[in-house]
């Protein structure tokens, strides 16, 4: 913690509680936001788009921490600019991390031996880059009915950018993995305001960590990692949702026994068998549950708002994505599901990419139209929810009500 | 719980200008709004609230403030968990 600049993130209102009023109250700066009406009254309530430091104006749902999330706008390409990426912390005291002084450990008893690596050193090694989606694992939890407490997103707590850095196998090849490791652990600089709150620390299985794909970042979309994106370097995990890509990691150990720390276990949480997951973290399982691990395949429309007036054979659109296995089709229906026409589907990035799609639109009147992304394995999206206790994986097909002229 | 205040006041002081975008949230005027702005403003802001009003039944409150306690250590004595829990259920909940 010594290498870090303790400057701190805490709002200006931790204890001086409410003060006299501020601009617009919160219900008239929400009404501009055309917010999902499923999502809970509180949440189009409160919600209201501001900016942090550096970033455009997001939907806010936290400040503290801050938990933010992308508008539907920017999801009309497959990159996510990285002003307008979501913002996701789970602890509220973020320190900002002085790039010229940070290092991070590398070692634990899985480890041969350890290490220290700072950035001069990781930006010397073999640098790779790779274009993937980050998506929080409770992404539209706010939809969930019946209801599920916690962050209530809507659609926008994801983006895709192309990441930069080295592949998180050379940094551990530095110090060598004993054969009964088992899990990689990853720490980050964040932490909570009183010592009692469990530290937000991670693991993954070691396949998963000597996968080519896993890297630790210190670019996003061209330029330094940002600071609200894990500044000066993070663990990117191509596929797997954002619970597992520490932001501004400071120590990464190697361990013979399962990481047992709250948000490995309880937290992140899945039933067994609920979802057709591929991917396993065997060390972590029990009888009942699982952790989360790749994200469903899914798809949002995002070239109208529900609702829009459309002029027939105009082309709607989105993105769609899945766990990296690789999308192979988006198909379209304006008959209730009833029938599915294959959509164009735009450049292909990679397998871990958003991948966009566009399908023209005929008619006149009222219509829904309906996007269904299927995945190179076979996987598609669900007709209904898949409810589970922590809202995650919400991968329900999505639709917009159109008026056609 | 006072010491660990005055800590989080002192803090305030440090931080950064850039925090200064947090504006205030004004939860509903009622009894124990004083309890819940005084325990649980320390770690989070009380937005977090408002966003899930009002699905939140009584039981699940007390499973949330019951959370914060035992799970992430948040200093609240008896009476003050059981005056927030009061007050979220009557004005928050369903």
């Amino acid at each position: 913690m010594s290498s870090l600049d303790r400057r701190r993130f805490l709002g200006a209102t931790v204890a001086a509680g409410a003060t006299l009023g501020h601009a617009l109250p919160a219900w008239a700066q929400a009404a501009g936001l055309d917010l999902p009406k499923a999502l809970p009254e509180g949440v189009r309530a409160s919600a209201v788009l501001e900016s942090l430091p550096g970033k455009r104006p997001l939907i806010k749902l936290s400040y503290r921490p801050p938990n933010y999330e992308t508008p539907l706008e920017y999801f009309r390409t497959a990159i996510t600019p990285n002003d307008a990426f979501f913002v996701r912390y789970h602890l509220s005291v973020i320190p900002e991390v002085n790039a010229s002084t940070w290092k991070m450990s590398i070692g634990g008893e899985g480890a041969n031996g350890q290490a220290e690596i700072n950035l001069a050193d990781l930006r010397a090694m073999s640098a790779v880059e790779v274009v993937a989606v980050n998506q929080c694992s409770g992404n539209r939890r706010g939809l969930f009915e019946p209801h599920v407490p916690g962050v209530e997103w809507g659609y926008g707590a994801m983006g895709c950018a192309r990441w930069k850095g080295v592949r998180l196998k050379d940094v551990l090849d530095k110090v060598g993995l004993k054969k009964e490791a088992i899990e990689i652990v990853f720490d980050g600089a964040d932490s909570a305001p009183i010592e009692k709150t469990p530290d937000f620390i991670k693991s993954i299985p070691v396949w998963r960590a000597m996968d080519e794909s896993t890297i630790i970042a210190y670019e996003m979309n061209g330029a330094p990692l940002p600071h609200f994106h894990g500044a000066p370097a993070r663990l990117v995990v191509p596929g797997w949702t954002g619970t597992y890509w520490m932001k501004h990691v400071t120590s990464i150990k190697a361990v013979a026994k399962p990481e047992s720390g709250f948000w490995m276990n309880p937290a992140y949480r899945l039933p067994v068998g609920r979802f057709p997951m591929v991917a396993r973290f065997v060390s972590q399982e029990t009888e009942t549950n699982t952790p989360i691990t790749e994200m469903m395949v899914n798809s949002l429309i995002t070239s109208h708002a529900d609702g829009a007036r459309v002029g027939s054979g105009s082309s709607v659109g989105g993105i769609a994505w899945d766990g990296g296995y690789g999308i192979r089709t988006v198909d379209i229906s304006t008959d209730g599901g009833k029938s599915w026409q294959a959509a164009t589907l735009g450049e292909d990035l990679g397998r871990y990419a958003f991948r966009t799609f566009s399908f023209p639109v005929r008619g006149q009147g009222n219509v829904t139209v309906m996007a269904r992304a299927s995945n190179a394995i076979g996987q598609t999206q669900t007709t209904s929810l898949i409810h589970n206790p922590a809202g995650y994986h919400h991968n329900v097909i999505h639709s917009v009500s159109l008026v056609l002229t | 719980m006072r010491t660990i205040m005055i800590a989080l006041a002192a803090a305030v002081v440090l931080a950064l200008p850039a925090a200064a975008q947090e504006k205030p949230i004004s939860l509903k005027r009622a009894p124990g709004v004083e309890k819940v702005e005084a325990n649980c403003a320390g770690c989070h802001s009380l937005d977090y609230i408002q966003m899930n009003s009002p699905y939140p039944n009584a039981a699940l409150w007390d499973a949330e403030v019951t959370k914060m306690i035992r799970a992430f250590g948040a200093p609240i004595n008896e009476a003050d968990a059981k005056e927030i829990a009061e007050y979220l259920k009557k004005n928050y909940g369903s």
